[in-house]
């Protein structure tokens, strides 16, 4: 009898074939959209999170000035109010740390041959590839001991080795750093983009041979710190506060001259917000969706009063309530599921379509497939299910009596 | 299968006033009789008709169909009786357009629950007891009024049912045509159907073995021809 009702219901959208595929197309948009946006929204959350997580994990990073946090922001970087002995302090006196490294930038022309390429040399420690999830392509990083000598030593990002050298190996050549020569130790494996930019376009080197050969500094720009786990991180942040208020002697009134950012807390916050736009456009579009339902529900009203006459003759035939209610429920399912798998097509086309238009990341999520079909499935049924009732409760002489 | 009408009123309320379309119907009507039901028009024939065949309850009264009181039986359960033990032929075809003939013909076993097959054999079959075995897939906005109303007689006659009733199955038709209708009613008389229809011609009525004519409502005569 299901079956029956199955073909009832198709042929009599085959009847109106047009409308069925206008009624349709509202639940193919609705469907669509609710994928295509919260493939974008999720595409954005998974780019905020891998560039963020490129950074390194459990990563604080301390730099001098005030937080913007009350409006009265200095410009980053412009004090000088962070030393090294900090730094020393820091990885001896909190608990709960991994790894410390202060570290300096400033951006030189590198020159090798008759290449230049202009990029950020970064000097700090060798600890920075703990920190930051370094590793070393070819030779090796610089040392301790280079450290201490001041050596004149540098490791490439993988940006910078290709632009300088071509393909050829630049491990043991000299290259000139603001005309200052350096020879070339390592080459960093490539790390790709990050919220900061591209990570492979920069030279590191030992931090004293930066501040004191290079760009004759003694202080630091920022001290990178990497927790035990996110579990101690925000502790360890505190600590880090107090530590740095005691050394800089700053009564109780005054605001740190310093931030400390929490990467794990960024994170958090980043994620809270990409999660908001990802139900915001999921919203939008399940709107969409809600008013292709109500196009259902209206299509299939006027197909019942239509059809009013055709009610009464199968309910004089013999037609019981629920083959009549089966008829129009069917009808109603066949349009919004149809839609439904059409507007699956229609999102995942649509997310390949903006990321390689657009250049976004997008990924599609099978939750929202999934949760997009029983919607539309659900659509139909909640829709049709009043005119569906509205046919099979007429009365059959009166249906019969309709013009 | 028998039918027994005792006391049936039927009132419509329109608006303030009400409408006594059936005043107090007392009917006997015994297996395989062949009966016309006569009378003026608004005098309550397609009324009592429609009761009869299960369409419309009574508002008061019993009708006992085969020892069974029809007012104690649901929406769904009338439905069955009109699908299993009735087929009714209406004046104006109700054939279902953008349906072949034989698909309207196969109509009511969808709902008696006959699977596919079987359905299209017989609805041919019964098709061609109507002669429009040749017709079986042209759609009824292809056939001329006495070709419809057999159809329309063919879809009554499906599910095998012991009552035909028709209300004013030649009312739509030439004379030529509704004799032709009305030799297939004769013939489905003779294999011992119960037959009841509503007429206005006499020469209609004379096909029938017992006319019962009614007015405001009620019968006034009930007369037994005989043969
Ligand atoms: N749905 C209805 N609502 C109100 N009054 C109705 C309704 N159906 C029928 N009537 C009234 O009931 C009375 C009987 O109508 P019915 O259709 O049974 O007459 P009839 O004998 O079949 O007439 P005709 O020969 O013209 O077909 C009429 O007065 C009609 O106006
Ligand atoms: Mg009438």
């Amino acid at each position: 009898m299901f079956s029956e009702s199955i073909s009832i219901a198709l042929a009599g959208l085959k009847a109106n074939k047009l409308r069925a595929m206008l009624t349709m197309l509202g639940i193919i948009i609705g469907v669509g959209a609710v994928i295509a946006m919260v493939s974008i929204g999720m595409g954005v959350k998974d780019k905020v999170a891998t560039s963020i997580a490129g950074l390194g994990s459990n990563l604080l990073v301390v730099t001098p000035g005030a937080s913007n946090a009350g409006g009265s922001r200095q410009a980053a970087g412009s004090s000088i109010t962070l030393n090294e002995k900090d730094a020393i302090a820091i990885s001896q006196e909190v608990a709960g740390i991994n790894l410390v490294a202060p570290a300096v930038t400033r951006s030189y022309q590198v020159v090798f041959g008759n290449q230049n390429w202009t990029t950020s040399i970064q000097g700090t420690t060798p600890d920075i590839q703990g920190i930051r999830n370094y590793n070393i392509e070819e030779g090796s990083f610089f040392t301790n001991q280079d450290l201490e000598t001041r050596a004149r030593v540098a490791v490439l990002g993988k940006t910078v080795a290709e632009n300088l050298f071509n393909g050829g190996t630049p491990i043991g050549q000299t290259i000139r750093i603001n005309n200052a020569p350096f020879r070339v130790v390592g080459v960093l494996e490539a790390k790709g983009e990050s919220a900061g930019g591209n990570q492979d376009d920069t030279v590191i080197i030992p931090l004293k041979t930066a501040q004191e050969r290079l760009m004759g500094i003694t202080y630091i720009q920022n001290i990178n710190v990497q927790a035990t786990g996110t579990d101690v991180i925000y502790q360890v942040q505190d600590d880090i506060t107090t530590l740095l208020r005691a050394r800089h002697k700053l009564p109780t009134t005054t605001p740190d001259d310093f931030t400390v950012r929490n990467m794990v807390a960024i994170m958090a916050a980043a994620d809270e917000t990409t999660s908001m736009i990802t139900s915001l456009l999921a919203v939008v579009a399940g709107l969409s969706l809600l008013v292709g339902g109500i196009g259902i529900m209206n299509i299939m009203l006027v197909s019942v009063t239509e059809r009013t006459r055709e009610i009464g003759i199968r309910k004089a035939l013999g037609a019981r309530y629920q083959n009549i209610l089966l008829q129009f429920l069917i009808e109603a399912i066949v349009i919004s599921v149809t839609g439904g798998v059409l507007g699956i097509a229609l999102g995942i086309g649509a997310s390949y379509g903006i990321s390689s238009v657009a250049g976004w990341n997008t990924v599609i999520s099978s939750l929202a497939i999934v949760a997009a079909f029983a919607f539309s499935v659900f659509i139909g049924l909640f829709f049709g299910i009043y005119p569906a009732r509205k046919a099979a409760l007429l009365d059959p002489i009166e249906a019969l009596r309709y013009e | 299968m028998s039918i027994l009408l005792s006391e049936v009123t039927k009132v419509y309320q329109l608006g303030g006033e009400r409408v006594n379309a059936l005043a107090g119907i007392n009917l006997s009507i015994s297996p395989g009789e062949f009966t016309a039901i006569m009378g003026p028009s608004g005098s309550g024939k397609s009324t009592l008709m429609n009761i009869l065949g299960c369409l419309d309850r009574p508002t008061a009264g019993s009708y006992m169909l085969d020892g069974e009181e029809v007012a104690t039986l649901n929406d769904d359960q009338l439905a069955i009786t009109r699908n299993k033990k009735i087929g009714f032929v209406f004046q104006s075809f109700n054939l279902l357009p953008r349906m072949t003939t034989l698909q309207n013909v196969a109509l009511p076993m969808v709902y008696a629950g006959v699977d596919k097959r079987e359905r299209l054999a017989r609805a041919e079959q019964v098709l061609g007891m109507v002669g429009l075995e040749s017709r079986m897939n042209h759609q009824p906005n292809e056939l001329s009024g006495g070709q419809r109303q057999r159809v329309a007689i063919a879809r009554a006659l499906v599910n095998d049912p012991t009552i035909i009733m028709a209300d004013e199955p030649t009312g739509n038709l030439d004379t030529k045509s509704g004799d032709e209708v009305m030799n297939i009613f004769s013939e489905l008389n003779s294999q011992g159907r119960t037959i009841i229809l509503v007429t206005h011609e006499p020469d209609i009525a004379e096909y029938a073995g017992r006319v019962v004519y009614v007015r405001d409502g009620l019968i006034e005569r009930d007369e037994w021809k005989v043969r």
